[in-house]
């Protein structure tokens, strides 16, 4: 079985909103769209998005930290949003994981707006209708398109790479690896709901310097004697 | 949660509807074990029938409003399998249809015994009626009070006391309108529905109380950390990602100031489980028809206020995603 999900590092995150407008742009325009604004120039716009970038500050001054968290729907394996619709509107593809709105079944009764723990759904103010994150799959399963552009708009946006996008079932592929690798992990795992989409956490740098890697044992400088009188030449005269 | 008004319309109305058609079927079963006098068949059976119904459908037409597209509610009947939504959308027509055939049978006096049970029992097309529509109704409080305790991690409603309350509410306002019904209709049964209302009414303000509690002591299993997985003791939200709010921060978040919901906690109790009971007590002694239908009415105002209360006590766990912005 294929289960296709993003993987993002929030270490990585500069909190540039590039997934969102790229993911409105493409959606709005495109098979899932539209995505349909209220008062957009005006004071309190608002409106349907798939992706929004959440900012939030961890710890006290002055150790504090800037977190940005980038959120859209988490294509769960257990799906709590897809059993309670109604009418199958909601439904998780078989072949490749993504949860999807089918917008012509939808009588936009938001019952699965409720049984998202997550708040991964909108409802279209205009259309009346569900809408969320496709994972672009009019990309992604578009055997049209060039293979390396089989990604989600987001993916392709993100200046940082801090999105990753592959098929979290395949222990080899590029999202489980970091998954492994670099402690991925679920948000809420508290409700069963296992979430494809994984985060990658914030990993402090650091470098570590041992004392005689700054005080070479061997360093003719630290010597308070004369210069080494020349013993022919070393390897790092004639080398250049 | 935001409380929207289709669906306090939709649960308290067909509540009643349930609950009066539950009060016509008991008053029937007790007559035909003779301890109550039978009553008349149109003026009573089939009067109270189509009040019924006229509730159940209020209610059906209520939950049109809070629908994107009502015209493609009928295919919300696809997922009944996995759906208490599904389920209920189609056992409340199910109810109707029973219902509107009970009443139809009485007003046409179709209630000659069809066979009899062990000689005293005489079945008629009614009483067989009755007890399928009775079986509908009871289902159908089950499959409400399932779309709000199904979600587990709504957890103010993920609980056996949700069911109860929703069936108890329904119950008594259900047979507080039986006992307005008869003192309007000049019947002798105020006295009998008037006793189950302030019963079940009774139960409803223990079952409430149960719930009430619990939801006070609730402690989230989600928080903040395990929302954003970040494991530290103070995070604070900086950005929601938008300025103008969403769909998130409307649909999930009351919006109502500490006093409104305290005020409106206060005329709750007051109204469903203190003042009808006084004004029931009061007609034992002022045979007033006046004061029972008073009676209903202030529960059933009680009972919106109730339902209101039962949405802004609901916390999601993606509210913690929006908790505020620099
Ligand atoms: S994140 Fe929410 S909307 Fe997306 S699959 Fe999971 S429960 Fe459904
Ligand atoms: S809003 Fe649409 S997709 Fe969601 S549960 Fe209702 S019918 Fe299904």
């Amino acid at each position: 079985m294929t289960q296709m999900a993003l993987v993002i590092d929030l270490n990585v995150c500069v909190g540039c909103h590039a997934c969102v407008t790229s993911c409105k742009e493409w959606n709005t325009s495109g098979w899932a769209g539209p995505l349909t604004d209220h008062r957009p120039y005006d004071k309190d716009p608002t409106g349907t998005f798939f992706n929004r970038v959440q900012t939030f500050e961890v710890g006290e001054f002055p150790r504090t930290e800037t977190v940005h968290f980038p959120k859209s729907c988490l294509h769960c394996e257990e799906p709590p949003c897809v059993p309670v619709c109604p009418t199958g509107a909601s439904y998780k593809r078989e072949d490749n994981g993504v949860v999807l709105v089918d917008y012509d079944k939808c009588i936009g009764c938001k019952y699965c707006s409720w049984a998202c723990p997550y708040g991964m759904r909108e409802l279209d103010e205009y259309q009346k209708v569900m809408k969320k994150c496709t994972l672009c799959i009019d990309r992604i399963a578009n055997d049209t398109l060039p293979e390396a552009e089989r990604k989600p708009a987001c993916v392709l946006a993100c200046p940082t790479s801090a999105r990753l996008f592959g098929d979290v079932h395949d222990p080899d592929s590029e999202v489980s690896m970091a998954i492994r690798e670099q402690g991925g992990y679920q948000l809420m795992p508290e409700w069963g709901t296992k979430p494809a989409n994984h985060y990658l956490p914030r990993r402090k740098t650091r470098i570590q310097i041992f004392e005689d890697e700054l005080e070479r044992a061997d360093n003719p400088l630290k010597k308070e004697a004369p210069l080494p009188a020349a013993e022919g030449e070393t390897l790092d005269d004639v080398s250049f | 949660m935001h409380p929207a008004f289709s669906v306090i319309f939709l649960t308290t109305l067909i509540g009643v509807g349930q609950g009066l058609f539950l009060a016509l079927v008991t008053g029937q079963v007790y007559s035909l074990a003779n301890l109550l006098q039978p009553q008349d068949s149109i003026r009573f059976y089939a009067m109270g029938s189509a009040l019924s119904l006229m509730f159940l459908v209020a209610g059906l037409l209520a939950s049109f409003f809070h629908l994107g597209h009502p015209e493609r509610a009928w295919r919300s009947a696809a997922k009944w399998r996995t759906s208490w939504l599904s389920r209920e959308i189609i056992v409340l027509p199910l109810l109707m249809l029973f219902v509107a055939l009970y009443g139809l049978v009485h007003y046409f006096g179709l209630t000659t015994p069809l066979f009899t049970i062990q000689g005293v029992i005489s079945v008629d097309g009614s009483l067989i009626l009755g007890v399928l529509g009775a079986l509908a109704a009871f289902a159908l409080y089950f499959c409400t009070a399932m779309i709000y305790a199904s979600i587990k991690f709504i957890e103010e409603w993920h609980s056996p006391l949700t069911l109860i309350n929703f069936t108890l509410f329904g119950l008594s306002s259900g047979f507080m309108l039986a006992a307005a019904f008869s003192a309007w209709s000049g019947v002798d049964l105020v006295g009998f529905y008037g006793t189950w209302a302030v019963i079940f009414t009774f139960a409803a303000g223990v079952s409430r109380w149960l719930s009430l509690r619990r939801n006070h002591n609730l402690v989230h299993k989600s928080t903040l950390q395990t929302a954003i997985g970040i494991r530290h003791n103070q995070i604070e939200q900086k950005s929601q990602g938008f300025m103008g709010g969403s769909f998130n921060t409307r649909e999930f978040f009351h919006g109502a100031s500490a006093g409104t919901v305290r005020l409106v906690y206060g005329f709750f109790l007051l109204a469903v489980f203190v003042l009808p009971v006084l004004l029931l007590g009061a007609s034992y002694w002022l045979a007033s028809p006046y004061l029972p239908v008073t009676a209903f009415v202030v529960q059933y105002l009680g009972l919106m206020a109730e339902r209101w209360y039962f949405f802004v006590e609901a916390q999601h766990p993606q509210n913690l995603y929006y908790q505020s912005m620099a």
